[in-house]
């Protein structure tokens, strides 16, 4: 198939005015959700259910309902919140860095993508604050003067993590925020129902789309995905080096920072594939997020899972390279160990499945890519888990090696998770614009003045 | 009645027209005016002649005050506060700080410019612009682009400036007014409304640090750490067969370190004899010192002088410098702190005996400090 890759292919298709562009979008929060809608939130709640009930029994009775023990002291909560975390890092890459690097496919995703940066960030700092066993002493993990004039440790990778995740989580906040401020007012004027008009109008600040706020608007925007873009880098080496800086072989490793990163990018991106697929069905949005956007979404996770395979076979060679006995055992164990299902799970779903993404007929079939995201993220989840519980049922110390077990605890707040997760989604489509209107209508054909000072036919 | 004008406003329907009406205006002699855009458009900032931001400029100030907060408060706790050995890392470990230093940076420099933009340039929340509410605003909103000239611009004119809008080529001009309500409105403090809201922040705010001061503490899951299977004091037990959680001494015994003090109830003379086992030194003397002003200066004074703290609730006590304190013997100072005298309590219960030893050599010590001999002089 003959492609024109000197022209720029437009990002919306088809022939929109400004104002279908806002019928389209503002559609879902006018009318009232169907029955399937109500199918869909009734499935995530029960799953969100469960996870509730599971995390009372750990409040309640303590971390001893996981199956966490000696020597496996982390288990599924930090593998879940590891994966969470990732999941998250698709969102400010295709806001930030993507927008650094004038990507214009990415209007159509962004707003979407950046909700699940923000819903994937809170379930997963869930998990460390249940990990310390009292979640309502959490405050303990930030610096305050207190009466036991003692202060956290900031040589700690663990408390580095308190503030990457934090800072990143109120970053993504603000960052999406800001995005939705005037379409919160374009909502204002839109609606006629006067609650709805309060709560627009509270939001939207009185945004009233003046050139001299878009003037600064535009600017902030540029700061923000300048801040958020070594932000969300940041985070997940920070996430690693809670692995790296460790001695435990199989953790202590250069190759960790980019790794998790590529990682995280990779599963993020297979996630955000996944929801867009219904999302665009579901709401008739298919020229505004396009099969091209979603091809090129599928482009980066085969980068980004060549990369997590790169590292899969770096570390091997490092292990041998290094001479070092304990690293060479790790790895091997890993392969070949009590957890070897785990680790051949991993390298299935995340090395040799995405090298299908190859092919441009699969890129575009929505049924195979929406398969080959599903089993990414499986293999994504597999990946922390191999990481995690392998490195430490086998210590320094072979008298205490062990196999680790989930608990039904584990397994519930696992489901539970993705649970929490999608019941924000299926809430968010309802209640705000998943697609920014603002910036979908500047990528308009008609959007942009023509520099030649002739008016253009729209 | 007359309303009052806020400004004249045309609206465009295309793109290319705003961009052409922004570039004209801003060559005119208006100054007070504004394009509304449905999304930026590129390019008009250059025809509107807008200045470049100078949120850059506030970024760069509050990330590096951010990247110096965060250095500051990690030298301050790990150096200065609180010095710990971690690992054999030097308290100041300056690359294990980098991480934490970035993330204040990043947090401080975007929350800030991101209020900053809105609150302070923007002057946001602001829900009673002339602007809202109009038909202007729902056109700009959607579709249209529309042009504003304001009526405060001094050299606003209603019919130069409808003809130089006319010039332009818009679909329709129109003139916006302030609400009249808004003109009218006066902030009143003592209305309902306000006085209420203001209610409602006192409860909340009280009641918040009530609990938070006061409760906190003491509700689940807080108290889970201290009700745990054991016997508390003074509480029964099933375990003991007299239901008794605490146990009596068996008889005939002494517990260790408690050994009874013979001379309570009998006058302080009894006491002349004892011998002070506590030597005078410096160390004694700064022991001493402490427990002094910890239990006895409230009502002694910190030097003895008798000029309690107490502002007249409890009787002020004699000066520890009369002739009488002056030429008893250590032991009748012990005895007088271990029974009590008059109103004053018995310290038995605070105080080891040897701590109050340490408190009749400090006293002895000030004693001497107020009254010194001539031989003092000389050392």
């Amino acid at each position: 198939m003959a492609v024109d890759y000197t022209q720029e292919a437009p990002v919306i298709e088809g022939n929109y005015s400004f104002r279908d562009i806002s019928d389209i979008i503002s559609k879902p929060m006018e009318t009232i959700p169907d029955k399937k809608y109500f199918i869909a939130l009734g499935i995530s709640l029960s799953m969100f259910g469960v996870g509730i009930l599971c995390w009372i029994l750990t409040f309640v009775y303590g971390v001893g309902k996981w199956g966490n023990n000696v020597p496996v002291g982390w288990g599924f909560d930090i593998t879940n919140f590891v994966f969470w975390i990732g999941i998250g890092h698709a969102g400010t890459l295709i806001s930030a860095i993507l927008f650094l690097f004038r990507q214009r496919w990415r209007t159509g995703i962004a707003r979407f993508a950046e909700a699940m940066t923000i819903f994937a960030v809170i379930n997963a700092a869930l998990f460390p604050l249940f990990h310390v066993g009292r979640p309502w002493l959490g405050y303990w993990l930030f610096p305050y003067p207190n009466n036991y004039k003692l202060w956290v440790n900031f040589t700690s990778p663990l408390l580095w993590d308190v503030f990457a995740v934090s800072t990143y989580f109120i970053v993504s906040l603000i960052f999406w925020y800001i995005g939705l401020i005037p379409d919160f007012a374009s909502l204002r004027e839109r609606t006629k129902n006067k609650i709805k008009k309060v709560i627009y109008s509270i939001f939207s600040l009185g945004w009233r789309f003046s050139h001299r706020h878009w003037h600064n608007y535009e600017m902030i925007y540029l700061i923000l995905a300048g801040f958020a873009t070594p932000l969300v880098l940041s985070v997940h080496t920070i996430v690693s080096f809670d692995f790296a800086v460790s001695i435990i072989p199989g953790w202590h490793t250069t190759i960790f920072p980019p790794y998790f990163v590529a990682g995280a990018v990779f599963s993020g991106f297979a996630m955000v594939q996944n929801v867009l697929i219904f999302i665009r069905k579901i709401f008739n949005m298919e020229d505004i997020i396009t099969i091209d956007t979603l091809e090129k979404m599928n482009k980066i996770i085969i980068v980004t899972g060549t990369m997590v395979g790169y590292a899969y076979g770096m570390e091997f060679f490092i292990a041998w390279y290094s001479g070092n006995p304990p690293e060479q055992f790790a790895f091997l164990n890993r392969a070949f160990g009590d957890y070897a299902w785990a680790y051949w799970i991993m390298v299935t779903c995340n090395v040799v499945f995405p090298q299908l993404f190859w092919i441009r007929k699969i890129r575009r079939n929505i049924i195979i890519m929406f398969i080959i995201g599903v089993i990414v993220n499986i293999g994504m989840w597999f990946e922390r888990f191999v990481i995690v519980v392998t490195s430490l049922s086998r210590d320094f110390l072979p008298s205490s090696w062990d196999y680790f077990k989930p608990t039904l605890v584990d397994i519930g707040i696992l489901l539970g998770s993705f649970g929490f997760f999608f019941t924000l989604i299926i809430l968010f489509t309802k209640t705000l614009p998943v697609v920014s209107i603002a910036e979908v209508k500047a990528v308009l054909k008609q959007a942009q003045p023509s520099h030649h000072g002739e008016a253009q036919n729209g | 009645m007359d309303k009052k004008l806020f400004c004249l406003a045309a609206i465009f329907d295309k793109v290319d027209d705003i961009t052409k009406a922004a570039k004209k205006v801003a060559e005119s002699e208006y100054k007070f005016f504004d394009v509304h855009t449905p999304y930026p458009v590129h390019g008009l900032s250059q025809k509107m002649k807008l200045k470049p931001s100078t949120l850059g400029y506030i970024a760069l100030i509050l990330g590096l005050s951010g990247a110096a907060l965060a250095l500051l408060l990690m030298y301050y706790t790990k150096t200065l506060n609180y010095p710990q050995n971690i690992g054999g890392k030097p308290t100041f470990a300056l690359p294990a700080f980098i991480p934490i230093t970035f993330e204040v940076t990043v947090l401080l420099a975007s929350v800030g410019t991101v209020l900053a933009m809105l609150f302070i340039y923007f002057k946001f929340p602001n829900n009673s612009h002339p602007l809202h509410g109009t038909e202007y605003m729902d056109k700009v909103s959607l579709d249209k682009f529309g042009l504003i000239i304001e009526a405060k611009d001094p050299q606003f004119d209603e019919f130069k400036v409808k003809e130089f809008l006319g010039s332009l080529n818009p679909e329709v001009i129109m003139p916006i007014y302030y609400d009249p309500e808004d003109l009218n409105f006066k902030a009143e403090i003592f209305h309902p409304k306000f006085m209420l809201l203001l209610g409602v922040v006192i409860v909340l705010t009280a009641g918040i640090s009530y609990i938070l001061l006061n409760k906190w503490k003491q509700i689940p899951p807080r108290n889970w750490m201290w009700e745990q299977p054991r016997l508390n004091v003074q509480s029964s037990s099933s375990f003991f067969s007299d239901g008794f959680g605490m146990r009596t001494p068996v008889p005939g015994t002494v517990s260790r370190g408690n050994f009874p003090y013979v001379y309570s109830g009998l006058p302080d003379t009894m006491a002349k004899n004892l011998i002070n086992p506590v030597l005078m030194n410096e160390y004694h003397l700064k022991k001493g010192k402490e427990h002094y002003n910890t239990f006895c200066s409230p009502c002694h004074g910190y030097f003895g002088k008798g000029d309690s703290r107490l502002n007249n609730q409890f009787p002020n006590p004699p000066s520890l410098h009369s002739d009488k304190l002056r030429n008893w013997t250590d032991g009748q100072i012990y005895h007088v702190i271990t029974v009590g005298q008059n109103i004053m309590p018995s310290y038995a219960s605070q105080l080891e005996p040897i701590e109050r030893w340490q408190i009749v050599n400090y006293i002895r010590a000030l004693q001497r400090a107020l009254n010194a001999r001539e031989e003092d002089l000389n050392e």
